[in-house]
């Protein structure tokens, strides 16, 4: 088998917002079925350099390459990127006035065209697996914390993404409610998808990511495997930041 | 003395007089409502935009209406309009137009401030699913912003229906017109008159108003996030 192209490539990735520099030349392959995550101190561009990616924030230079096809400048056609690129946020991001089920749908629908049955079988097979399929007709604000980002996963996933983007969505869960939410995220990286997840969880880390980069004031400063990062990280700041998480 | 005053209201067809008065005041001001919240709803999705040149226009339009009385511009309208670009409106198309225009300035806002007030993330995350900018607010952020609207626009109405008070001082002949019409053919036989015709209306415009902003209480209440 010939060697595969990588899913996703940035390179030389800068953000600025005005003077202010957020992303300075980033560089990532991103293989597909990998698990990527992304550490790093709040503010050092982790969350922004996600949404650089699905067209959330517009970039000022360098180059992303989702298979193959450059997604900077103008003519990029972000709805068809994001059909592709599913991306979940921390904060609960469900539209309250639809139900679960009617969340689930909207895109796979009405963007997507997709007929009804074929599309609700599958809202159900997810929620299934999420085990919410009992709360399919209920609405966002009889749902906890928990439960609402585990739909939201579904939500994104029920378009069909190639690559999932996680923007740190355990960030404000309850404690006792981060567990169901990363199970979720654990079972989908033994299913095979590539993703990217932004987290404060290292454990979780650990647990389900391939590679880790960590990030500093808008800079990769190491990108490993992630056994390597975490037993003998190489810059002093990674050693830093995982000798004051891990007290 | 009192009895004699209160029995006015039931001579001859002052009842009746009165009663058509409070239709030419409820007409005026319910007309006006339609066409301000049909309006005023496409102004205020269109004044979301965050485009300056969108923006501006529209903002000074507002703010020329809250700034100047609308009695002002009732004037400007009904006197100078036929006088200087010998343009001929009949009082009520006059006040109509105000109204309208007042309402109209006033609804885009409501509109506007509740499409802003809806977190950001509700944006984006229709964004990371692939909706198109119509989509999004057609199924995320208008039925949203619809709920949070009804209160204000409510409370719209109310001012709309108090402020045709003022559609008397270019001929318009509702309610208080009639009332003082009334009053100056019995203000002789019975000087207390003004007490009961007044009164009367008084009680009118509680009978619509009251009602409305119970409602819009209600409402607020029962939506408060």
């Amino acid at each position: 088998m010939s060697e595969q192209v990588p899913i996703l490539q940035v390179k030389g990735l800068i953000k600025k917002y005005d003077d202010k520099l957020v992303l300075n030349k980033l560089d990532l392959q991103v293989d597909k079925g990998k698990v990527i995550a992304i550490l790093g101190p709040s503010g050092c561009g982790k969350s922004t350099f996600l949404r650089c990616l699905n067209g959330l924030e517009d970039v000022q230079g360098g180059e992303i390459l989702f298979e193959n096809k450059s997604l900077v400048g103008k003519t990029t056609k972000w709805r068809d990127v994001r059909q592709r690129i599913g991306m979940v946020f921390q904060s609960y991001d469900l539209f309250p006035n639809l139900t679960v089920l009617e969340n689930i749908l909207l895109s796979p629908l009405k963007v997507q065209k997709r007929k009804r049955e074929e599309a609700k079988k599958q809202a159900l097979e997810l929620l299934e697996r999420v085990g919410l399929a009992d709360r399919a007709n209920d609405y966002p604000r009889q749902l906890s914390g928990g439960q609402k980002q585990r739909i939201a996963i579904v939500r994104a996933l029920c378009i069909n993404p190639e690559i999932m983007l996680f923007d740190e969505v355990t960030a404000s869960l309850d404690p006792e409610m981060v567990r169901e939410v990363l199970d979720v995220i654990a079972q989908l990286a033994t299913q095979g998808m590539t993703m990217l997840i932004v987290t404060h969880e290292m454990n979780f880390a650990k647990l389900v990511a391939d590679e880790v980069i960590f990030m500093d004031k808008g800079s990769i400063l190491e990108q490993a495997p992630v056994e390597q990062f975490f037993s003998n990280p190489q810059t002093e700041r990674a050693q830093q930041f995982l000798n004051i998480l891990q007290f | 003395m009192l009895n004699s005053g209160i029995s006015v209201l039931l001579e001859g067809n002052n009842l009746e007089r009165l009663l058509n008065g409070l239709f030419v005041t409820l007409y005026v001001a319910f007309i006006a409502a339609i066409i301000s919240i049909v309006l005023g709803f496409i102004i205020g999705i269109i004044r979301t935009s965050k485009n300056k040149l969108i923006q501006i226009p529209f903002r000074i339009y507002l703010e020329l209406f809250r700034i100047i009385p609308i009695l002002v511009w009732l004037f400007v309208i009904y006197y100078i309009l036929p006088a200087n670009f010998g343009l001929n409106l009949s009082s009520e198309v006059v006040a109509l137009l105000v109204f309208s225009l007042w309402g109209i300035a006033e609804m885009s806002d409501i509109v506007r401030g509740a499409i802003i007030s809806l977190p950001k993330h509700q944006m984006e995350s229709s964004k990371a699913l692939g909706l198109s900018t119509i989509q999004m607010y057609g199924y995320v952020l208008i039925p949203q912003a619809l709920k949070r609207s009804i209160p204000p626009t409510i409370n719209l109405i109310t001012r709309m229906v108090k402020t045709t008070a003022l559609l008397t001082m270019i001929g318009v002949i509702e309610v208080i017109k009639v009332g003082q019409q009334i009053i100056e053919v019995n203000n002789r036989s019975y000087p207390i008159v003004s007490f009961w015709i007044y009164g009367f209306i008084f009680f009118l415009y509680f009978c619509i108003c009251f009602p409305l902003s119970r409602f819009s209480r209600k409402l607020e209440k029962k939506w408060a996030i």
